[in-house]
């Protein structure tokens, strides 16, 4: 008979995963850190610590006019991009929640796929298919491409508020005389509603963030926030990116502190 | 007579209809544009030569292998740190629980330009790494990180991370805890519950997050055009300049569908993986 394992063992196993656990902490969170430290420096170069503090950059980003035309159409597209997404997401995922159906399977996972499938590969084919349509890129394809990109995470966030929805609740109301078309108003809607905002939310950062897809679908008339950035970078490294980047983690930040308080954003995609 | 009632709990399954009508018009008919133009050869004729050459290209071939095994490269980072943080946050549970999403969620919305960035500042010549082991006094040329693989690997790992290990989260909140106690009190240490218990019940999680990973981070164009400069080129990189800068379409759109397929057979290899792997945990 073996010894039963002793402290050694306990003692071993709670370290390793305590240091793996920090370094992935550190890891997750050290950018972020040092990106918004550095915006604050008073001088010409990225470096960490910087040698001074000062707002200057933020002062050049409030006059970075190309920066700001930029924001506007990325927030534009995103906005309309996740319109669309909550507005199919969600009947198709009402369709698809509590269906036994095979079809409702097939249909579940077909909106899920642009999650893995490589959106640079998309993006480029969508290029190709609205040059064949003839269609100039504009703000409409934009969209439209951008909705395919977004759909996924409205879905996914719905169909699990549906298949939490107790039955009950829905045979209840159906019992007491009300129609379907009722029930889903005044019971299904509110009690997934967090489930929607969610999905919703998530859709809206992923359009703003959104980069293999523009990078195919936009022209010099509607160029993107992260493109610009992008772009940006592989020219020189300039510390107006840092301070708008700074703004950005803190507007994300905000974003996530209301979803949390409004849908509980943590519990749902853990 | 008790009147049937009807079942309110199922919806009719054409109210998916709107949404699959779009994906039919904009997702699969541009796949399908794209797998057509690859069908075309230089001289305008239908056949495989776009695949031939790419196929028959050792530059092209090796393209397609790095950018394979950079994206194991990732995952497996991510897997290493990933489980750790998600069993400690599980297990936790109440605040520090809550804190713990928070540091995942943080990033996993802060935009991939923004993170990327935070990378060059860390990794460039005159950056955190550098710095910091001038100070410790080590002299020497500073170190190549940028444009460098290990640095490429960091930085894909931070960025794909949360897609680890909010999957493995979710495994692993639903393994019943009296099952560990039961392990202990049979006499399995930590290290044994662990391998026998607690990991075949989180593989459904492990293979969700690694294929989630794997895919973000071979396709993670940005941060292999910041990070890797223009020295390392990978699947994305490489379609992207086929297409935009030689307008080469029918190339690029051969490419574009290797591409595809062979993340597909990644995918299916990685569940098949899983599916063994809990088959063996079963017997």
């Amino acid at each position: 008979m073996s010894r039963p394992p002793g402290a050694l063992d306990r003692l071993s196993f709670e370290i390793v995963v305590a240091l793996l656990a920090g370094a992935a902490l550190i890891l997750l969170l050290a950018p972020t850190v040092i990106v918004l430290v550095v915006s604050f420096t008073d001088g010409l170069s990225l470096r960490f610590p910087p040698p001074g503090y000062s707002l200057r950059w933020y002062g050049e980003l409030a006059e970075a006019w190309q920066l700001h035309f930029a924001l506007r159409n990325s927030l534009t597209v995103a906005a309309a991009a996740t319109l669309l997404s909550v507005g199919l997401g969600v009947m198709a995922s009402l369709a698809v929640a509590r269906s036994p159906r095979l079809a409702a399977r097939l249909l579940d996972s077909l909106f899920l796929s642009p999650l893995v499938l490589p959106a640079l590969a998309f993006g480029l084919s969508s290029l190709m298919f609205f040059s064949l349509l003839g269609w100039p890129v504009s703000v409409t394809t934009l969209v439209i491409g951008h909705t395919v990109v977004c759909v996924p995470y409205v879905v996914r966030n719905t169909v699990a508020a549906l298949t939490q929805l107790q039955p009950v609740l829905l045979e209840g109301s159906a019992s007491l005389g009300a129609s379907r078309l009722y029930t889903l108003r005044r019971i299904t809607l509110p009690l997934i509603r967090p489930g929607v905002l969610s999905g919703g939310f998530l859709a809206f950062m992923a359009s703003f963030d959104n980069i293999p897809v523009s990078l195919f679908l936009r022209d010099a008339a509607t160029d993107m926030l992260p493109i610009r950035m992008w772009q940006d970078l592989e020219g020189r490294l300039d510390v107006t990116i840092a301070a708008l980047s700074g703004v950005l983690i803190v507007a994300t930040m905000a974003g996530i502190a209301v979803m949390e308080r409004l849908t509980g954003l943590s519990k749902r995609l853990a | 007579m008790r009147r049937r009632l009807p079942d309110v709990t199922v919806y009719d399954l054409r109210l998916a209809s709107p949404l699959a009508l779009f994906f039919a018009a904009f997702f699969a008919a541009p796949l399908a544009a794209l797998l057509g133009l690859s069908l075309k050869g230089p001289d305008g004729t239908l056949g495989l030569a776009q695949y031939a050459a790419f196929l028959g290209d050792p530059f092209s071939l090796g393209v397609l292998g790095a950018t394979l095994w950079l994206g194991l490269k990732v995952t497996l980072v991510c897997l290493i740190l990933g489980y750790p943080l998600a069993l400690v946050a599980t297990r936790a549970g109440g605040r520090v629980r809550g804190l713990v999403i928070l540091a995942v969620l943080t990033p996993l919305l802060t935009s991939v330009v923004i993170r990327t960035f935070a990378w060059i500042v860390i990794l460039g010549r005159q950056g955190v790494v550098n710095g910091a082991l001038a100070s410790l006094g080590v002299s020497g040329p500073p170190l190549r990180l940028l444009y460098a693989e290990g640095g490429l690997v960091a930085a894909l790992a931070q960025v794909q991370m949360p897609l680890m290990v909010l999957p493995l989260m979710t495994a692993l909140a639903r393994i019943d805890p009296s099952l560990w106690d039961a392990s202990e009190a049979l006499g399995a240490g930590r290290w044994r519950t662990f391998r026998r218990v607690t990991l075949p019940l989180s593989l459904p999680g492990l293979i969700a997050g690694s294929v989630l990973t794997f895919a973000a981070a071979i396709s993670g164009f940005i941060t292999q055009s910041l990070i890797g400069g223009g020295q390392m080129l990978f699947m994305p990189g490489y379609i992207y300049q086929q297409a935009i800068a030689l307008q080469n379409w029918p190339f690029a759109a051969a490419m574009s569908v290797i591409f595809l397929v062979a993340v597909l057979a990644v995918i299916v290899a990685f569940n098949a993986l899983g599916r063994l792997a809990r088959g063996y945990a079963q017997t």
